[in-house]
C-alpha cells in the first residue's frame, strides 16, 4: 500500500489517465521520440556512465591505458585466489572435451549443441544449474517474424540502439538467426504466447521500430532456463553438471591455447582441476558488483567472474566502460527495490509518469536514453516522487494497460509482476508502480568474433559475458537472444575446433606473471578475484568476527 | 532502521537474532551475519533457491515461503531449506507423446496421489499444485502446462507431499509436451526461416553491413514506426 502523502500525486495519474489513453489509441506517438542530438543530451548530462568518476585507467594487462568502468578496473586489478605452484597440473582432476564455465541460458544452449557434435561436457557453475540471469528475465525475446519485420529491420534497430558501436558481423547473426533459435526452442518445449489465429504474440520493447517480442507471459527467461536444463539433465553421460564449483582461473598450455581450468568447491573449500580441449565462459555479467552503489535487477552469483580468468589469460575486453541501468527497477516498497519490472510493461502500453501525472519522455527510447530522462525528471527537474525511505521514483502507469488491451490481460500477460506487488498490497491493475533505473546489464565484455572465439585460441565467449553483439547499449530482449544464438555457436565451434587440437603441457604460469605485472605497475592492494559473491554482513557484525579470514568477500 | 522499535525478534535454526521489522526472511539472515552459499538466487522471486520453512508462536501450523519475498514477523521460527531431494526422470523429447502414457511411464507415482492438498498449501506461488497433478493423472497436458506455467521449482510442494510425488518435475514435462507437440505452430515463422535459409536478406546486410556510420545514422533515424 502506498503511503497516505503519495495520493495527491496518485490523483494525478488518475485525472490525465484517459487523455493519454484517448492518445496512445489514435495514430500519433504518445510523445516524440528524441532525435539524436537529445538523445546526446540528456545522455551526457544524466547516465552514469558519463560522470567523471565512474570510469578509471586500467594500469595492467591487455586493455592497459584503456579508461574502464571503474569497479571492473578494480576486479582486474586483483590478486589471485590460488598459487600456482600448489598444482600438479600432470594429473588433472577431471578430463573432458569442453569446459563450460556458468550454468545459465548461454552455458546450457551451448552444451545442448555441443554433444550434438559427439563433445562431452563438462559444467562449472557457481550456485545452481540455472541460477543465472536468465531465469529473471522477465518481458521476452526479439526475433523477426513478421512480414513487415524483416531480420535487417532489426539489425537497424540493434545498431542505432548501440549507438553504432556494435560489431557488424555479431549483429548479423544475432538477427537473421532470431528466428531459427525461436523454432528450436519450441522444439525443446518452450511455450510461446500466441494469438487465437495461432500466429506468435509480437510487442514492442524499447528501441524497436516493429513488433518483434516474444513471450512466455512475464516468465519468459523462467521457461527458457528451465526448458534448457531439463534438457541438459536429459544427458547425463555426455554434459557432467557440477554445481556449487566455480572456475577461478583458466589453464593455458605451454602454446597458450586454453586448456581447462581450476574450479573452487564452495562448499568443501577444496581446489580442482580440469583438462579441456576448448573452454566456453558463459558466466553472465556484473550486477552484484554495485556499480556507482546502485541497486540491482541481478541474480547473487553476477560478479564478472569470467571477465577477470580471462583477462588473466591475455583476453581482449571490450566496451567495458559502458553499464546498463534498467529504466524500471522497483523503489518502492523497499523489500524490493531495484527489482527488475520487465519492459513489456512499456511495450504493452505502460508509461512512465511524473508526480503532477504527466508522460516526460516517449516510454520505448532505447534503454540507456529512457533511464537518462527518469533520472533528469527525478533529480534537475525535481518531478519525482519520494519514499518514506528516501528513495526517488517516477510512476509507471500500469492500469493503462487493462484500458488499452482489455481487463484481465495484466493478469494472463504480467502474472509475477501482479505477484510481486501484490504481496505488498498493491494492486497494478488498478495502481501504479514506483520506479527508478536499477543496474541491470553489462553491455560489454570479452571481445569475440562470430565464431565467439575470443583472442586466445580455444577460449570462446558467449552471452552477457561477451563483447561487441549489442555495442553500448542493448535492447530489450536481444539479451535472451544472444544467449541462445551464440550459446549454440560457441558450441557449435568449439565442439569442430576439439576434433584436431592437440594440447601440450598445461600450465599456470599465466597467474604469475599477471602477478608480477601488477607488482611493477606499483598496484598494491588486499583486493581478491574472481569476486565469487557479494558480501552484506553488516559492518558491526564483521567487527565480532575477530577470527575470520576473508578472501575478498568470502569468509 | 536505526530505530529500536523497528526490530522483531526472529529465531533461525532455533537461535534467536533481532532483526529489522520490515525485513525478507533473507535480508533478515543476512543482517544477522549469515554469508548464504546455498539458499540465494535470483533474490526476486523466479528461481527457487530459497524455500524456507517456519513457524509462528501459538500456532500449530507449519508455514512455507521464499526467504526473498516473505517477511519475516514476530518470534517467528525458521529454517532455510538448502537443497531438496527430487529426482528427474531421463527421457529423449523427441520420442515421447503428448498424453497420459507419457505421464505414467515417466513419473507413475502422480497416480498415488491421495488429492489431499498438502502440495497446494505449501505452493508460495499460491499456485493449484494439486490440480495440474489431477489434471496430469487426466493426460490433461494443456491444464498441468497452464496450471504449473508459474512454478518456481522450490520443491515445497514435493517435501510436503506424503505420495512422495515431485510435482515441479511434471509440470517441467507437460510445458514441454505442450510447447512441443501440442502448441498452434506459427505460420509467419516458418515462412521466415525458408526465406532466411534461402539468401533472401544477403544483399540488404550487405549493404548494412558496410555502410558508413553516417549513413546508418541516417537510416535509423528515418524509420517509420510500426504503431
Amino acid at each position: 500500500m502506498y503511503p497516505d502523502y503519495m495520493s495527491k500525486s496518485l490523483n494525478k495519474v488518475i485525472q490525465t489517465r484517459n487523455k493519454r489513453f484517448e492518445l496512445a489509441k489514435s495514430e500519433k506517438p504518445v510523445f516524440p521520440p528524441m532525435s539524436a542530438k537529445e538523445r546526446d543530451e540528456v545522455l551526457n548530462k544524466f547516465h552514469p556512465d558519463y560522470k567523471k568518476e565512474s570510469r578509471r585507467k586500467i594500469n595492467i594487462g591487455p586493455n592497459k591505458g584503456e579508461m574502464l568502468t571503474t569497479e571492473v578496473a578494480d576486479i582486474l586489478e586483483s590478486h589471485s585466489r590460488i598459487k600456482p605452484e600448489s598444482f600438479d597440473l600432470s594429473k588433472p582432476d577431471y578430463e573432458t572435451d569442453i569446459l563450460i564455465i556458468g550454468g545459465g541460458g548461454g552455458g546450457s544452449a551451448a552444451a545442448i549443441t555441443a554433444i550434438k557434435n559427439g563433445a562431452k561436457c563438462l559444467i562449472s557453475t557457481k550456485l545452481r544449474l540455472g541460477d543465472a540471469n536468465s531465469m529473471m528475465s522477465q518481458g521476452g525475446m526479439q526475433a523477426a517474424i513478421t512480414k513487415q519485420d524483416p531480420p535487417t529491420r532489426h539489425y537497424l534497430d540493434v545498431i542505432g540502439g548501440g549507438h553504432f558501436d556494435n560489431k557488424p558481423e555479431l549483429v548479423r547473426p544475432l538477427t537473421e538467426e532470431g528466428p531459427e533459435v525461436a523454432n528450436w526452442l519450441e522444439e525443446l518445449g518452450v511455450v510461446w504466447d500466441k494469438l487465437d489465429d495461432t500466429s506468435l504474440q509480437v510487442l514492442h520493447g524499447g528501441g524497436t521500430s516493429r513488433k518483434r517480442m516474444l513471450s512466455s507471459r512475464d516468465y519468459t527467461g523462467a521457461i527458457i532456463m528451465r526448458t534448457l536444463m531439463d534438457e541438459v539433465r536429459n544427458h547425463p553421460n555426455k554434459i557432467n553438471v557440477l554445481e556449487f564449483m566455480p572456475t577461478v582461473e583458466l589453464i593455458l598450455d605451454e602454446q597458450g591455447k586454453c586448456a581447462g581450468g581450476v574450479l573452487y568447491n564452495l562448499e568443501t573449500e577444496e581446489y580442482f582441476t580440469v583438462r579441456a580441449k576448448a573452454t566456453i565462459i558463459t558466466t553472465g555479467g556484473y550486477g552484484r558488483l554495485h556499480i556507482r552503489g546502485f541497486d540491482t535487477t541481478n541474480h547473487y552469483g553476477a560478479t564478472g567472474d569470467g571477465l577477470v580468468i580471462a583477462y588473466r589469460t591475455g583476453g581482449k575486453l571490450l566496451y567495458m566502460d559502458s553499464v546498463q541501468y534498467h529504466p524500471t527497477g522497483s523503489v518502492f516498497p523497499e523489500q524490493i527495490a531495484g527489482f527488475l519490472i520487465t519492459e513489456k510493461i512499456r511495450g504493452a502500453g505502460g508509461q512512465p509518469i511524473n508526480k503532477d501525472g504527466e508522460l516526460f519522455v516517449f516510454p520505448r527510447e532505447p534503454r540507456d536514453v529512457e533511464s537518462s530522462a527518469f533520472i533528469r525528471e527525478c533529480l534537475e527537474r525535481k518531478n519525482g516522487i519520494k519514499t518514506p525511505q528516501g528513495r526517488v521514483g517516477v510512476w509507471l502507469d500500469s492500469p493503462l494497460i487493462e484500458m488499452l488491451q482489455g481487463e484481465g490481460y495484466i493478469k494472463k500477460q504480467f502474472p509475477a509482476m501482479l505477484r510481486q506487488f501484490i504481496r505488498y498490497d498493491i494492486d497494478i491493475t488498478k495502481e501504479p508502480m514506483l520506479v527508478f533505473p536499477s543496474l541491470h546489464y553489462q553491455n560489454g565484455g570479452i571481445e569475440i568474433n562470430e565464431k565467439c572465439e575470443s583472442n586466445i585460441p580455444g577460449l570462446y565467449v558467449a552471452g552477457e559475458a561477451s563483447g561487441g553483439v549489442h555495442g553500448r547499449n542493448r535492447l530489450m530482449g536481444n539479451s535472451v537472444l544472444d544467449y541462445n544464438v551464440f550459446g549454440r555457436r560457441a558450441g557449435k565451434y568449439a565442439s569442430t575446433y576439439i576434433k584436431s587440437v592437440k594440447l601440450s603441457k598445461l600450465s599456470l604460469d599465466h597467474i604469475n606473471r599477471y602477478e608480477k605485472e601488477l607488482k611493477s605497475a606499483g598496484i598494491r592492494t588486499d583486493r581478491i578475484s574472481p569476486v565469487l559473491l557479494p558480501s552484506y554482513t553488516p559492518e558491526d557484525v564483521r567487527k565480532r568476527q575477530l577470527t575470520a579470514k576473508y578472501e575478498g568477500t568470502l569468509r | 532502521m536505526a530505530n529500536k522499535e523497528n526490530f522483531v525478534n526472529v529465531f533461525i535454526m532455533g537461535k534467536g537474532y533481532k532483526v529489522p521489522a520490515e525485513a525478507t526472511i533473507m535480508g533478515a539472515m543476512e543482517y544477522a551475519g549469515y554469508q548464504i552459499k546455498r539458499g540465494a538466487g535470483c533474490r526476486e522471486g523466479f528461481c527457487g533457491a530459497c524455500a524456507t520453512v517456519y513457524r509462528l508462536p501459538g500456532d500449530y501450523k507449519i508455514y512455507t515461503g521464499l526467504a526473498c519475498t516473505t517477511m519475516v514477523e514476530k518470534d517467528m521460527w525458521l529454517s532455510q531449506l538448502p537443497a531438496i531431494p527430487a529426482h528427474k526422470s531421463i527421457y529423449d523429447i523427441n520420442k515421447i507423446e503428448p498424453n497420459v502414457a507419457t505421464i505414467q511411464k515417466l513419473y507413475p507415482e502422480v497416480f498415488r496421489c491421495v488429492a489431499c492438498n498438502s502440495c497446494t498449501k505449501a505452493c508460495p506461488q499460491d499456485l493449484e499444485v494439486m490440480d495440474y497433478i489431477q489434471a496430469a493423472k487426466r493426460g490433461d497436458i494443456e491444464a498441468v502446462m497452464d496450471l504449473s506455467f508459474d512454478c518456481l521449482c522450490c520443491g515445497l510442494c514435493a517435501i510436503r507431499c506424503p505420495a512422495e510425488i515431485v510435482q515441479f518435475n511434471v509440470g517441467i514435462l507437460a510445458k514441454r509436451l505442450y510447447g512441443k507437440y501440442l502448441a498452434p505452430k506459427s505460420k509467419e515463422l516458418n515462412i521466415r526461416i525458408k526465406e532466411i535459409k534461402k539468401n533472401i536478406y544477403d544483399k540488404e546486410y550487405n549493404d548494412l553491413m558496410t555502410a558508413n556510420k553516417e549513413d546508418l545514422e541516417k537510416q535509423y533515424y528515418a524509420r517509420d514506426m510500426e504503431k
